[in-house]
């Protein structure tokens, strides 16, 4: 659990904690996890300075898997609580891990908002298209027609498009990553904790378990044919007409992040009596 | 009418009431601060219709020469600039024979529903009057009136005029300075009003404010009180955020919801000043997880709201149980259930306070019992809270929220944010650890060698999930033991008095409770009062010992099921035979009420 010396260059292996994940075998989370541990060496953190938050579901589960400070919050909230950290403490480096079912159904409010705000956060959903953790219930980025034993012959809605909706709300960085690619992935996480404000890093991620059908993403996977661009518009038109498994960075803005001063006022309390004095 | 007429009282009740615009709350709070001015104590509870602007007002007022913690029973005066809609406050404005009615001739008579109990009515053209002092507005005729009718000296109107109207430049000024002194030269011919006795504490009260006893010369309310400079005007809800800063919180998330906002208003600039933030959320489960985040962080964290957020919160209360992440936050309770009676007050979060959340989860529930405890309440809740790694709920109201009263400042109690921390590279850290007191020193981020992740998951010591059962039993004693053993000391109940009639109650309704005692005190009945200020984790055994001998309690609360009777029936031995008093709001419980109570129970 130490934090090694610093004398010597932080390695991957440092953030990793000693407890066996809950993941079944072939879930994309390991490799997620695995890309979190290099993101961090890449840019040499040290544990004590990053915190991981999250909510509840296969994905938040990640806290505990790495030895750095972790939160592992309720459900949909993780983004609430990673803000309130991050606003009270600026120094730290603040990642969130969700899923698509915490982060764009029961936390979709708070997602909207986190882009509004901009705090300097970065926000990593693994996306897989199902709840896993309740064992197969569409979320709000599964297919219409995909069939569950809670909305026999499938939900009949059409799916949430995180990406383009994060960069309406106003998020000043968005990204697309693939779990099948360990080290692009860790490439863009590190870029998106390096980048000011608010960075969302939606990665596909798949549930061999539910949805046995996303091995084939490691065929349909595959970098974008165009570099990042800083104009909103035409990520948006990008993003909106892709099929979905374009990987890379696709937005980065330079929106200055949202952070009040703390800790710089230096009155007493009690020099805010004169206000109630008659 | 002659002076020497008139008759004495300890308090002086006053109304006003008009329309959207009239300028009932300025008029009102204009002559609290004259009344503060003079060396008077007084309070000013605001009432207003549903209206976002412009609906009906009423500024109740109540003043004398001891701390004042209620309204009285019923109005010695009533101003209505206007009648409209006013029929409306005929249950919040009680009058009888003996009131008086003042009102504009131009704007009708007074409602029938007024007249018809007997108050005397005189008019006086306001909206002429004013009309006669180019610049000048019908409230200002309206105030100067009420100072003259109760004998607020008119230097202390000039000055607290001067004061407020700085900004609106010397026409202005002069405009409603003349108004009003047109309005306090009125006075002297209108029917006379009772003036205040020299110095005598409303009921001869066991609670009468530093000095505010030691002189009872004749003619002392001409006189300005010693140590009257040094008293406060605040609101509860002002109050509460003092204490929060005072109590060392430097982190606040906010949603706005009435009638709490004025906690979050106030804290906005003034976190800032001190080092701290304030930010606004999207949404109480945003501003409640804010806060548990910002406190995982090492930061004090605080969050105010009402009934319907405090609802949204309970999830995130149970998590900050569970993750050990202390908290507070302020609930300044309104009618309910669901969006109830925004603007008026109630008791009603007692249940949703001490057992709303899932599971076994132990939290604090703290409750100011007088406005200016609402700041030792609530900075005493930051200390709790520091000190057990739990969520505090502060159960404030509206009523202690919105109103406005002179106070004297309440003491620093020194109880800042103390939290057991863990030194960087503790040995084999256990966030979680089991310890005697239950309470296990917390890693804050950025130390190292102590990373761990927090969970609201069922966990072990060291904090990783675990949902065996010998990991649970083991959380759940240490959270419920940390709670349990705290050394609360005096501050959990204020208990006064003696007799074998004992009132239990808690937050507003402690004031009326204290009158009606005192008053029953007059009549040679025995009686003791237990406010109580921890109302969570129970503490039978202090209570045990505070109602000692007693053969009859009675509980007193603002709620139609009797919230806070349930809760003691079901967590205390409560001796002899027990009764509950109670109604719900938004009509505050009245000295008069509890007063009969107390005299028929003793009687019978």
């Amino acid at each position: 659990m130490n934090a090694p010396a610093v004398a010597a260059p932080i390695t991957a292996q440092a953030f990793k904690s000693d407890y066996k994940p809950i993941w079944c075998p072939g879930c994309g989370d390991y490799s997620v996890l695995s890309s979190f541990t290099k993101a961090f060496a890449k840019l040499d953190l040290q544990p004590e300075n990053v915190a991981v938050v999250s909510g509840i579901g296969c994905s938040s589960r990640i806290p505990a898997y790495t030895n750095c400070y972790g939160f592992h919050g309720v459900h949909g909230r993780s983004l609430a609580a990673a803000s309130g950290l991050k606003l009270a403490r600026p120094e730290l480096t603040v990642v969130v891990a969700s899923g698509d079912g915490d982060g764009y159904s029961i936390g979709g409010n708070h997602f909207l908002h986190a882009c509004r705000r901009n705090v300097d956060l970065t926000y990593v959903v693994m996306d897989n298209h199902v709840y896993g953790m309740t064992k197969g219930q569409p979320s709000p980025t599964t297919e219409p027609d995909w069939d569950s034993k809670l909305s026999p012959g499938g939900t009949g809605l059409r799916t949430f498009h995180p990406l383009v909706i994060a960069l309406a709300a106003g998020a000043n960085f968005v990204a697309r990553a693939f779990s099948g690619d360990p080290n692009g992935t860790a490439d863009i996480i590190a870029d998106a904790i390096r980048t000011p404000g608010f960075s969302f890093v939606e990665i596909l991620s798949p549930c061999v378990t539910f949805r046995p059908e996303q091995r084939e993403w490691k065929q349909l996977a595959r970098p974008a044919p165009v570099t990042s661009t800083d104009d909103a518009a035409r990520a948006a038109r990008r993003i909106m007409t892709d099929d979905g498994f374009n990987i890379g960075v696709l937005y980065k803005g330079d929106r200055k992040p949202y952070q009040p001063p703390i800790g710089k006022g230096k009155k007493r309390p009690s020099d805010l009596e004169a206000e109630f004095a008659l | 009418m002659s002076r020497h007429r008139q008759k004495i009282k300890d308090s002086i009740s006053i109304a006003i009431t008009g329309s959207g615009g009239a300028g009932v709350m300025t008029a009102g709070n204009l002559l609290l601060e004259v009344a503060a001015q003079a060396g008077w104590y007084g309070l000013m509870v605001r009432s207003s219709g549903p209206q976002i602007r412009g609906g009906e007002a009423a500024a109740l007022l109540r003043f004398a020469h001891a701390p004042i913690e209620c309204l009285d029973d019923r109005f010695d005066v009533l101003i209505g600039i206007d009648w409209q809609n006013i029929h409306r406050f005929a249950d919040e404005i009680p009058l009888d024979g003996a009131s008086v009615m003042l009102g504009d001739p131009d704007q009708g008579e007074p409602p029938e529903v007024f007249a018809k109990v007997g108050a005397s009515y005189a008019p006086l053209p306001f909206k002429q009057m004013a009309k006669a002092i180019p610049g000048s507005w019908p409230n200002m005729i309206a105030l100067g009136l009420a100072a003259g009718l109760v004998g607020l000296p008119a230097d202390s109107v000039k000055s607290v005029l001067q004061k407020s109207l700085k900004k609106g430049g010397g026409e202005k000024m002069a405009a409603n300075l003349a108004a009003a002194e047109a309005g306090y030269a009125a006075a002297a011919n209108l029917p006379a009003v009772p003036r205040l006795a020299a110095r005598v504490a409303p009921g001869a009260s066991q609670k009468t404010a530093p000095g505010a006893s030691q002189k009872s010369a004749p003619g002392a309310n001409e006189e300005f009180a010693p140590g009257a400079d040094a008293r406060w005007l605040i609101t509860g809800n002002q109050a509460a955020g003092y204490g929060a800063v005072r109590g060392g919180v430097r982190f606040c998330a906010a949603y706005p919801i009435t009638p709490a906002t004025e906690v979050l208003e106030w804290l906005a600039p003034a976190l800032p000043k001190v080092g701290g933030a304030l930010v606004q959320a999207e949404d109480e489960l945003a501003s409640i997880n804010m806060i548990i985040g910002a406190s995982y962080g090492g930061v004090p964290s605080l969050t105010a709201t009402s009934g319907p957020g405090l609802s949204l919160m309970t999830e995130a209360l149970g998590l900050a149980v569970a993750a050990e992440v202390p908290i507070v936050v302020i609930d300044v309770m309104r009618g309910g259930p669901s969006t109830g009676i925004p603007a008026k007050s109630e008791q009603s979060d007692v249940n949703i306070a001490v057992n709303g959340l899932h599971g076994d989860a132990p939290r604090l529930v703290v409750a100011p019992n007088s406005i200016a405890d609402c700041v030792t309440a609530t900075q005493w809740a930051v200390h709790l809270a520091e000190a057990l790694q739990c969520p505090a709920i502060v159960l404030s109201d509206q009523y202690f929220g919105q109103t406005r009263a002179v106070v004297d400042p309440p003491a620093d109690i020194g109880a800042a944010a103390a939290r057991l921390k863990a030194s960087a590279g503790a040995e084999g850290y256990k966030r979680y650890a089991i310890t005697a007191s239950g309470i296990s020193p917390m890693a804050i981020p950025g130390t190292p060698g102590t990373a761990y992740t927090a969970d609201g998951l069922e966990h072990n010591e060291r904090g990783l999930p675990s949902s065996q059962s010998g990991d649970h039993i083991r959380q759940l004693d240490k959270r419920a033991k940390k709670l349990a053993q705290y050394d609360y000391g005096e501050r959990w109940a204020e208990i006064e008095g003696e007799g074998e009639l004992a009132l239990v109650t808690f937050g507003s309704c402690t004031g009326a409770a204290r009158e009606a005692l005192a008053r029953a005190a007059a009549e040679g009945i025995k009686a003791r009062l237990v406010s109580l200020r921890l109302l969570s984790p129970s503490q039978p055994e202090r209570l045990a010992a505070a109602l000692a001998g007693a053969k009859r309690v009675l509980v007193v609360e603002q709620n139609h099921t009797g919230q806070l009777y349930r809760y003691l029936r079901a967590e205390y031995d409560l001796p002899g035979e027990v009764r509950s008093f109670r109604h719900p709001g938004p009509l505050p419980l009245r000295p008069d009420e509890i007063h009969q109570q107390i005299t028929a129970w003793s009687r019978s």
